[in-house]
């Protein structure tokens, strides 16, 4: 019964990424993509919640769009894997439905 | 699998449109289907023949019309959107008694409906937008 659930906006610009983070169930995917990669960031105000979504689950970030944001890999919270489109995919045929936090 | 893309927000304004045809090409290169493409919102101003963005930017409206007719795909502009932002095609333009129509042919104007159904019919329908 696995959802993947997709965030598109900045933690810092709009709260979907914390609403996504309160709704999450056993066997959830999270997908951080568009400027929602800025959540994928080490040390801000919303990264100790990301960690423990890492911890109990699976969260990924879409490699192109946190690259074309000049971010570094290296500030990348731990657990956190890198996908491309053609992973994208594979996570939507994955998991059972998916929920874009829009 | 079958997908549905739904499409939200207009081209160069938001990376919706760049997004979804990212997703929807990377699909089809794994051998999934796409059922339909719903643009909606100003998602409908992908679908205008008349833009002419600068050479070296991207033209999503010929992108998506060149993946549509590579693999078939059924594009569809939801009417009443359409008809708020000027987009017409030639029925529209007719039945609304205007002096022009705008939109690409690889795309179609309806309804709705057409959403729904791609809900239902489809094992996914992918959100892109804001």
């Amino acid at each position: 019964m696995a959802t993947l659930h997709t965030v598109n906006k900045s933690p810092f610009e709009k709260n979907s990424l914390a609403s996504c983070l309160s709704h999450l169930q056993s066997g959830y995917a999270v997908l951080l993509f568009e400027d929602g990669v800025y959540g994928a960031l080490r040390g801000t105000t919303i990264a100790t919640r990301v960690e423990d979504a890492v911890k109990s689950g699976r969260v990924y970030v879409l490699g192109e769009d946190f690259k074309a944001r000049g971010l570094d890999e290296g500030k990348m919270i731990e657990g956190i894997n890198v996908v491309d489109y053609a992973g994208f995919v594979d996570l939507a045929t994955e998991c059972d439905r998916v929920q874009s936090w829009l | 699998m079958k997908f549905a893309i739904q499409i939200n927000e207009g081209p160069y304004q938001h990376q919706a449109v760049d997004s979804a045809y990212q997703f929807a090409k990377a699909a089809l290169d794994k051998g999934h289907e796409i059922f339909r493409v719903f643009f909606y919102h100003d998602g409908v101003n992908t679908a205008t023949r008349l833009a002419v963005p600068p050479q070296d930017d991207r033209n999503l409206t010929k992108l998506w019309a060149e993946l549509a007719e590579q693999h078939n795909l059924d594009m569809v502009v939801c009417v009443a959107a359409a008809q708020r932002r000027g987009m017409a095609d030639e029925d529209e333009m007719k039945r609304n008694g205007k002096d022009a129509n705008n939109i690409h042919p690889a795309f179609r104007i309806s309804g709705l409906g057409q959403l729904i159904e791609a809900g239902i019919a489809a094992d996914r329908l992918m959100v892109f937008g804001d």
